[in-house]
């Protein structure tokens, strides 16, 4: 492998493991309240969540890139703040991953609450258990299947983006060029041995994580009351 | 004593109660299913989103105007009717969960003792899915109690089970009531599970509470529903007085005389529970003999009411408890029957209850 590649693998794996991070903290709580809110237009917001499944990353990119532009939404108020636009950094990129991501995440998460229901929460608290007691006494460990899936497939996904980097992240080495654009460029050079080389291992590590996860969720498998 | 008023609107059902419990013994809570009881129990615990209010139990106010304390803030044990134990755990770390969360001073049941009384001992190294109905259940008890609550909320327990998990829970229940000072709230819409345990019945109908007072009381009011069913009963309590062994009966020494029942092996001086259905109970006015019956006791007619063109149900009090008869009109006017009369209740079969 060349250095360029190293350097696009540990991009590749601080966006993936950064992303899955914030998707588990910001997830958490959106899948929640989908799985238990009785609001009559939950489906809207079910299907924006949904949407990064279907919308070609290009698209996904291209709002992106002009919302975290010095001239976007979002690029626009950082610069007002003192900050930079978030376009052509790693920032930018974590951003755009996270939105990317977000059904992966969010609905495992989502099955595992409903599966759940309201019930063992209530009987927690009814046994003593404060909110916070309850989230890693209950909730944790009753819906943990769907903490495993949701983190393995927020990251392995985040690993395989293209489109959505292309758009806002260019192409800089070391700084926000990632594994799957390394292998294009490679392909690009003709330098088809060391594409084999990164697709390889990326077909081998998505393999063993899923693995891993179907693995791990038959062991956790609670048997139901 | 227990006081609580709650208010609460869901969609078109509104609840709205106000009752006073006894702070010790069983008090059942009874009615139809979706009368409310469930939805008072709920509030009671807490767990009733935007409830309005007060519940107070001995000096301590859980809720009222300016006030609501969390579930998890109020010392209260909640069954519910499916056993609900976290599948996640093992038997022993269910009951656990809440005892570990008493502080210790406030521990007033102990592990062993709640395991012993539901009789889990066995069961504890176990996972919740390779248990039975019953079993469940009376590990959902024990987790309760071992929270030491306040009060006991029960709802329905025994409603999901078949009739043999019933039978091994309810000697449980009675060892409960009879052993632990914990108050218990136990709502049913079964009479054979009120008569058996209730000490107090609160009878709830589409979200108030029609009626509340001792057990014996409540089933023979003759202006509540309870004494008008097909199945009506009464409840006497009696203690075990002698065994008779040649006819291997037992005599069991009630308000006013005594009663007979197949021979049992409980101690003298047990105090034991009798249920008899009214229509069981038939009316002279002379004291019978020779009659194949072996349970007559005098009464003094208290009140009767007609039932249909055909049947009036009388009711009787036996020195100071009461006793429905379910008798035809017609012997009634044949006998001439007022309030005051005096006569002897032939009692056909009396149950007695553990």
């Amino acid at each position: 492998m060349t250095e360029g590649d190293w350097a696009a693998l540990w991009v590749t794996l601080r966006l993936a493991g950064l992303t899955t991070l914030i998707l588990l903290t910001l997830g958490t709580p959106l899948a929640w309240w989908l799985a238990h809110t009785r609001w009559r237009f939950k489906f809207v917001l079910e299907a924006l969540v949904a949407l990064p499944l279907v919308l070609p990353p290009t698209v996904l990119g291209f709002y992106l890139l002009i919302a975290l532009g010095p001239r976007g939404m979002i690029g626009g108020f950082l610069e007002s703040i003192g900050g930079r636009p978030l376009a052509f950094t790693f920032a930018g990129l974590v951003v755009g991953s996270v939105f990317y991501s977000l059904p992966f995440v969010v609905q495992p998460l989502q099955n595992a609450f409903q599966a759940m229901g309201r019930r063992p929460l209530e009987v927690a608290a009814t046994l003593g258990a404060s909110p916070v007691d309850r989230f890693f006494s209950v909730i944790v460990p009753i819906a943990r299947p769907g903490f495993l899936t949701a983190a393995v497939l927020g990251f392995a996904h985040t690993v395989g983006e293209f489109g959505v980097v292309l758009m806002i992240g260019g192409n800089i080495p070391g700084k926000t060029k990632v594994l799957s654009i390394a292998i294009y460029d490679h392909v690009d050079a003709l330098e088809y041995g060391h594409a084999h080389l990164l697709s390889g291992g990326l077909l081998a590590l998505s393999f063993l994580l899923l693995i891993a996860v179907f693995g791990l969720n038959r062991k956790f498998q609670v048997v139901k009351t | 004593m227990i006081e609580c008023r709650f208010q609460i609107t869901k969609g078109s059902f509104r609840l709205d109660t106000e009752m006073t419990l006894p702070d010790r013994g069983i008090s059942a809570l009874f009615g139809r299913s979706g009368c409310g009881k469930t939805t008072f129990l709920r509030a009671i615990a807490g767990l009733e989103k935007d409830p309005r209010g007060r519940f107070k139990i001995g000096d301590a106010i859980w809720q009222d105007d300016s006030l609501f304390l969390p579930p998890h803030e109020r010392s209260l044990g909640y069954v519910f009717q499916e056993a609900s134990l976290f599948p996640h755990l093992s038997v022993r770390r269910n009951l656990e969960y809440g005892y570990k969360r008493v502080g210790g001073a406030k521990r007033r049941v102990r592990f062993d003792d709640a395991v012993s009384l539901l009789g889990v001992d066995l069961l504890l190294d176990r996972r919740p899915g390779e248990l039975s109905g019953g079993e469940r259940q009376r590990v959902a008890i024990a987790r309760a109690l071992l929270r030491s609550p306040k009060i006991l909320l029960m709802d329905e327990p025994l409603a999901s089970l078949d009739e043999e998990s019933k039978q091994e829970i309810l000697p449980h229940l009675d060892r409960l009531r009879d052993e632990l000072d914990v108050p218990v709230l136990y709502v049913s819409h079964s009479t054979e599970e009120v008569a058996r345990l209730a000490d107090h019945l609160a009878l709830m109908e589409e979200g108030t509470v029609l009626a509340s007072g001792p057990i014996s009381e409540m089933l023979t009011r003759i202006d509540m529903p309870l004494a008008h069913r097909f199945d009506a009963e009464s409840i006497i309590e009696a203690t075990v007085e002698s065994h008779d062994e040649r006819f291997q009966l037992t005599v069991l020494r009630g308000p006013v005389g005594c009663f007979s029942v197949p021979r049992n092996n409980l101690p003298t001086g047990h105090p034991v529970r009798l249920k008899i259905f009214a229509r069981d109970v038939s009316l002279t006015l002379t004291e019978p003999v020779n009659t194949s019956i072996l349970n007559i006791v005098p009464a003094t007619v208290d009140s009767l009411v007609e039932e249909g063109p055909a049947q009036m149900t009388v009711r009787l009090a036996i020195g100071s408890a009461p006793l429905l008869a379910r008798i035809t009109r017609k012997s009634a006017i044949t006998l001439r029957l007022e309030p005051g009369s005096k006569v002897f209740a032939q009692i056909k079969s009396v149950a007695l209850l553990a």
